[in-house]
């Protein structure tokens, strides 16, 4: 820096020269590593590469009426993988889900037909029921501080126990009453279990749900202050708390979304089987997290989106499905399912380290 | 429960200054006790517009609880807390940011994976359209940001890179900016310096003394004597929960300060550090005017 009395002018300009100096010290990196970092692109190509498989090593996918039987699997998985997605986002996770939904299936199904009511009474009983149950899982967790991991292994256990117990009460079996029969049924139905044609595959109206609410989930997610919120709260709780970020409310609010998922796919069980076995759900709550994981979140929370979990779960409905198409023993499901998710977790980690490498 | 929807965050609010002397935040003979624990006692503190307050004192002196509760993550116990002359009692930081008073913590500052434009503004998002679809005004966030960030002399490539690959330093700048950019009157500063190089910490130091010049009093917690001399306009120093020293910049020198941090055993060797930081130190910060300047140490107190 010691230069001639000429030259001492010219140095000390650098600090403001033009509108866009730049720092100059970041390079570029290529496209294609940017892309990858992407949460969604990982995912993205595996759920092509699954597909491509499948429709090589079976033939019988690629008719549209199976491709439609792969949507409405993956749309099942779907619907609950995204709020599931959005809880791991914000740094918690929700081992109760899976149970939920059928908690609130029997809540409708058993409400309507023991009161002899109009099933939208149930339906929307059940939804304030599950919109409790996810409440309740939040203000536990915010309020304690513990792990959510324990306190909805605590609720998974509850629900389970009462899901069985309450239907053997009521109705003396481990099912519920067939309820095709009752007021407004065809009319929920319609609602969240009915089939529409396209070109002339039937394809069911929980596909269209799906995709609708992942729509919305990435336009809140991206483009909203709760959206925001969300990232901040999973990324780091005490930098969000000490900015002003309502901590409390996004974490209750993102449990109560799971119970809104669980109540919606609880429905679509309802209304397209008629009874609910009391027993079932259980194992599902791993299914959605394992999709949401695939889909590129973070099991630690703060990254993540919410059309990873489309592919994530389309990948599952693929599997599961192709397995079947290509005449193989089910019994492999699991053993790809296993596969895939380690594959998923080696890149999330591997993302992690070079997006926040200097 | 929740303060939400606190209003129309995002608006530049001007330097807002009081019309006479009256401090911005005073602490008088505050403290406070974790069950039987006595955390911090008797501490009176004010803090003027356009000065710089230094909090010092060494690990488990009670810093921390003192920004804790001037920053609305704690409740005082004892004494009174008055902001602009009325006594308050925050109980969540969203009450003390909406008087103006701003933390920036030293390691949870921000949110690492997140963008440097999202960190910006989180929690004080900006938004457009009616309610239903009321969404984040990405573009004006992101321009606003680069603005802010530059008008501070902080020049990033990608405001899109999360703050988590930004240095130390940069990542506590960016903190600052932030907090005078939403319309900060008091900034308090959880020893931003501390995990810092030397020079790093000259950057943070020209920050805080940018944002003194915008008008803000500032408190700037540190337990280096050094750093807080060359902007500090008061001294505080804590030991074990109480104040043992309260005084201008006119009363005291570096080496009492020092002195007053440290037992008499360590200041031979803090006495070596000091030559050797304030020696890189004043290189480094003006920059322009290296050989000009007739003596060095000028350029900092302007008290």
């Amino acid at each position: 820096m010691s230069m001639s009395p000429q030259a001492a002018p010219a140095v000390t300009t650098p600090p403001a020269p033009g509108p866009k100096e730049t720092d100059g010290r970041t390079s570029q990196r290529p496209l294609a590593l940017r892309l990858l970092a992407r949460p969604e692109v990982g995912v993205f190509l595996g759920a092509v590469a699954v597909l491509v498989f499948f429709l090589i090593a079976a033939p019988s996918v690629r008719q549209g009426s199976s491709m439609a039987t792969v949507l409405y699997q993956s749309s099942t998985i779907g619907i609950m993988a995204l709020p599931v997605a959005l809880l791991m986002i914000g740094g918690e996770f929700d081992l109760s889900s899976g149970v939920a939904v059928i908690t609130s299936a029997l809540t409708a199904s058993m409400l309507s037909y023991q009161l002899t009511m109009n099933v939208w009474v149930g339906v929307i009983v059940a939804l304030l029921v599950s919109l409790g149950i996810g409440a309740f899982n939040g203000w536990m967790v915010v309020r304690t501080g513990l792990p959510s991991f324990l306190v909805t292994l605590g609720t998974f256990l509850i629900l389970q126990g009462v899901n069985l117990a309450v239907t053997k009460l009521v109705t003396g079996n481990v099912a519920t009453d067939d309820i095709s029969t009752m007021d407004g049924f065809d009319q929920a139905k319609k609602i969240f279990a009915s089939s529409f044609d396209v070109g002339g595959v039937q394809v069911k109206i929980t596909v269209v749900w799906w995709l609708v609410f992942a729509a919305l989930a990435t336009w809140v997610l991206l483009r909203t202050k709760y959206g925001n919120w969300i990232f901040a709260v999973g990324g780091n709780k005490d930098s969000a708390r000490a900015v002003g970020v309502p901590v409390n409310f996004t974490k209750i609010t993102l449990f109560m979304t799971v119970g809104f998922g669980a109540w919606f796919v609880g429905m679509h069980q309802l209304f397209s089987f008629n009874t609910v076995q009391s027993g079932e759900g259980v194992g599902q709550e791993l299914i959605y997290i394992a999709a949401a994981v695939i889909g590129g979140c973070l099991l630690t929370g703060g990254y993540g989106s919410a059309i990873g979990p489309v592919f994530g779960a389309f990948m599952f409905g693929m599997v599961n499905q192709g397995i079947v198409y290509a005449g193989w023993n089910p019994d492999w499901f699991k053993a790809f399912l296993g596969v895939m998710l380690l594959g998923a977790v080696l890149i999330n980690l591997w993302v992690q380290r070079t997006a926040t490498r200097r | 429960m929740t303060t939400n929807g606190t209003g129309t965050h995002g608006a530049i609010i001007e330097d807002t200054m009081p019309e006479e002397d009256r401090p911005l935040v005073e602490l008088r003979n505050a403290g406070k006790s974790y069950g039987n624990i006595r955390a911090l006692h008797g501490v009176s503190l004010t803090v003027q517009s356009g000065k710089v307050t230094c909090v010092l004192g060494d690990n488990g002196a009670g810093k921390s609880t003192l920004i804790k509760i001037i920053s609305g993550l704690h409740q005082h116990t004892e004494g009174e807390f008055l902001v602009d002359g009325t006594p308050v009692r925050f109980t969540t930081p969203r009450e003390a940011l909406d008087k103006g008073i701003a933390t920036v913590y030293q390691d949870l500052a921000t949110v690492p994976l997140m963008p440097v434009w999202r960190n910006f503004f989180l929690g004080s998002e900006m938004t457009k359209g009616p309610w239903p679809v009321r969404r984040l005004d990405i573009e004006k966030m992101k321009k606003t940001a680069d603005e802010e960030l530059r008008n501070m002399g902080i020049v990033l490539d990608d405001l899109d890179q999360p703050i988590g690959t930004l240095s130390g330093g940069q990542r506590q700048s960016v903190a600052i900016a932030r907090a005078v950019y939403f319309g900060a009157r008091v900034l308090i500063l959880d020893e931003p310096t501390a995990a810092l190089g030397v020079k790093q910490s000259g950057v943070v130091l020209k920050y805080i003394a940018a944002a003194r010049d915008r008008g803000l009093g500032v408190i700037f917690i540190t337990h280096n004597p050094h750093h807080a001399y060359m902007v500090g306009d008061h001294f505080s120093v804590l030991r074990l929960g109480t104040m043992e020293l309260s005084a201008d910049r006119s009363e005291v020198s570096l080496e009492e300060l020092t002195n007053h941090m440290a037992g008499g055993a360590e200041l031979a060797a803090l006495k070596h550090e000091l030559a050797q930081v304030r020696g890189v130190d004043v290189e480094e910060l003006p920059e322009a005017e290296d050989l000009q300047a007739p003596v060095a140490a000028s350029s900092e107190g302007t008290s």
